[in-house]
């Protein structure tokens, strides 16, 4: 699990010199009386793995409720790849390549696992309700590629069996299996993960440890980990966030961050597991 | 590192496994559904000439069909959209008068009325489902509850009259059967119904099993996760709403051409919610639960005032019931005994008694 951290940190060198894939400048968000983020600013570099930490309503979910448009800051901006997210309509987000998994598991239950991950390809496919109502030319092969894409996914995170099975009913970590299937659907550029841990057993987050990373390498994909398992969270970024009642406290390698001191006070004085 | 994973096995996972087609197309239709189309399609034929099955049961097919379509097109809605509506009576309503007028003031051709009928139901719906989005829950069922009101009053607008006829409604006649075809008009109006019910069945089930079919039931599942998929959930269920009216349209117009006949009182709040009953018994988001669906409101609106005398006088109860009490009773019944429906109620049975293998 150290033997992660060298190789990480270097390719970071390489890649700084070139624009963040995703920079939050300045972003704060109220909920009346409430700051719930506080002028977080921080940038994410292609091909990363980055962490996001904080104690219980730091503001990290906010983040990423603001990063996929259900919640608008009130100040600040977020730009990916250079332009600001804030104009485009919520359902315009995974077009620009951002995907997200959410902390409760936000499942379609009535629907097959199989049809989740078909709903995750949606932004990636065009065919509208005239064209699938009368089958126009190119709908049946429009669904080809998204069920071959489907299984795909599924077989990448060995969900086979469940293919066929309503989603609602499945135990908590195939569900977070699904999840992150029906995000990986989409080929997002940037993928939002919030406590892709929690609910999961100490053999289960480490082949989930696996998977963030054959996400990163096979996929493509730059992740963005919000994580309460700070093992996982360490061993897996290659630079960590850590922000406490809405505000940025620390930023920099696992090694960095965890020697902080104002990170080891917000955890001690919250008294959540480190 | 392993960079496999481990695989849960749940005790049916295996059994799951087989039972994915891989290619996850579409599921083919089941033969039993076609030779159930086929022997209807034949119906005129085995019955009708051997004077098996009267014109006046036809007529009775021909509207159970019909109500087939409507609760087909609220299924779309309810069942795979998760919106309600509790007024679609409006638009059987505005697809009758559309499909009257157009016969009876511009001589029309009945089967040319069809097309206009739906698309004028599919811009109400679609228009009236966009500010609707804005509701949720009981606030969407007010609203549309307003329009099931509303639409029986404004069919009597003074300044529509000679359109509409007003409260004396419109007469139209039964066309005779086209090539001089040996059938009666009503067992050739059966198959031009059992046509239209079949091509609506196919786009409705061309909808469901494909990428805007899953936004609709994606929404319906989780509104703010659907969003985050890309779906734009406004558009998908302002569309919707058009869809599922274009449907109920259809069904109206169908049932002015068979009952040569519209009236404003035809169309009054119950036969919405006639619609609402048959889109629950027949089994909320399945496709085929709409014929049975519709073979319920039609029973009803026959049988409802019978029966209920029939049971007041058996049990002897010492109260009166309205006809509509019948509703009640059976929907309640029918929800403790099949919460699925009966489409779903039936399939579990089917699973229980199907031959091994
Ligand atoms: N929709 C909302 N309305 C009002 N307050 C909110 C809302 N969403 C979040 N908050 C508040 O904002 C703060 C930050 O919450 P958030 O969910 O972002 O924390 P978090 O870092 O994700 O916490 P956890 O680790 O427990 O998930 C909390 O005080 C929370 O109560
Ligand atoms: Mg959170």
């Amino acid at each position: 699990m150290v033997a992660v951290v060298e190789p990480a940190s270097a390719r970071r060198e390489t890649v700084s010199s070139a624009p963040p894939l995703l920079s939050v400048r300045n972003v704060s968000v109220r909920f009346g009386g409430i700051v719930a983020l506080d002028g977080i600013t921080f940038d994410i570099h292609g091909g990363e793995i980055a962490g996001l930490i904080g104690p219980n309503g730091a503001g990290k979910t906010t983040l990423f409720n603001c990063l996929s448009r259900l919640y608008i800051p009130n100040d600040g901006d977020i730009l990916f790849e250079g332009k600001s997210i804030l104009k485009s309509p919520r359902h315009e987000i995974p077009t620009i390549g951002l995907g997200r998994t959410f902390q409760n598991v936000a499942l379609f239950d009535r629907l097959s696992v199989l049809d989740n991950v078909k709903v995750g390809c949606h932004s990636q496919s065009s065919s509208g309700f005239l064209a699938t109502a009368l089958r126009l030319p190119g709908v049946a092969a429009e669904e080809q590629r998204i069920t071959e894409r489907a299984w795909e996914l599924i077989e990448f995170m060995d969900l086979r069996p469940f293919a066929a099975l309503p989603a609602g009913p499945l135990p908590f970590p195939i569900r977070k299996r699904v999840e992150l299937a029906r995000a990986l659907a989409a080929s997002p550029k940037l993928l939002l993960l919030d406590e892709p841990a929690a609910g999961l057993n100490h053999e289960e987050i480490g082949v989930l440890e696996a998977q963030i990373r054959r996400v990163r390498d096979l996929q493509k994909v730059t992740v963005l980990l919000v994580e309460h398992h700070m093992s996982l969270v360490m061993a897996v970024s290659d630079k960590v966030v850590a922000i406490d009642f809405g505000r940025k406290i620390a930023e920099g390698t696992p090694a960095q961050v965890q020697r902080d001191p104002e990170v080891i006070k917000a955890y001690l004085g919250t008294g959540a597991e480190t | 590192m392993a960079t496999t994973m481990t695989t849960e096995t749940p005790a049916n996972g295996g059994a799951a496994a087989e039972t994915v087609p891989l290619s996850g197309l579409r599921r083919p239709v089941s033969k039993w559904i076609w030779l159930g189309v086929i022997f209807a399609a034949l119906l005129p034929l085995i019955g009708g000439q051997t004077g098996l099955i009267s014109n006046f049961y036809f007529l009775q097919l021909s509207l159970m069909i019909v109500y087939s379509i409507a609760v087909l097109g609220l299924n779309l809605l309810i069942g795979f959209n998760g919106q309600i509506s509790l007024g679609h009576g409006a638009f059987f309503a505005v697809g009758a008068y559309v499909t009257a007028i157009l016969i009876d003031r511009y001589e029309m051709h009945y089967l040319a009325t069809l097309p206009p009928a739906m698309f004028v139901c599919f811009v109400i719906g679609y228009l009236f489902g966009r500010p609707a989005l804005r509701l949720e829950g009981h606030y969407l069922a007010l609203a549309t509850f307003a329009l099931a009101i509303a639409v029986p009053q404004f069919l009597k607008y003074r300044h529509f009259e000679p359109f509409t006829h007003g409260v004396q409604g419109i007469n139209i006649f039964k066309p005779d059967p086209p090539f001089g075809m040996p059938l009666s008009p009503d067992q050739w109006l059966y198959l031009v119904v059992l046509a239209c019910a079949i091509v609506m069945f196919i786009v409705a089930r061309n909808i469901v099993q494909s990428r805007m079919g899953r936004a609709m039931m994606a929404i319906r599942d989780q509104p703010l996760a659907a969003d985050t998929m890309g779906i734009n959930s406004a558009r998908t269920k302002s569309i919707t709403f058009g869809i599922s009216a274009l449907y109920v349209g259809l069904a109206g117009a169908l049932h002015a051409i068979i009952f040569e006949f519209v009236s404003p009182d035809s169309f009054r709040f119950e036969l919405s919610i006639a619609i609402l009953v048959g889109a629950v018994i027949g089994g909320i988001a399945t496709l085929s639960g709409a014929v049975i669906g519709g073979f319920f409101v039609q029973f009803i609106e026959k049988y409802a005032d019978a029966l209920t005398k029939w049971v007041t006088s058996t049990v002897h109860l010492p109260i009166h019931l309205e006809p509509w009490t019948i509703y009640g009773i059976v929907l309640i019944v029918l929800m403790y005994t099949m919460p699925m429906g009966i489409a779903g109620g039936l399939a579990s049975l089917w699973r229980k008694i199907r031959p091994p293998g």
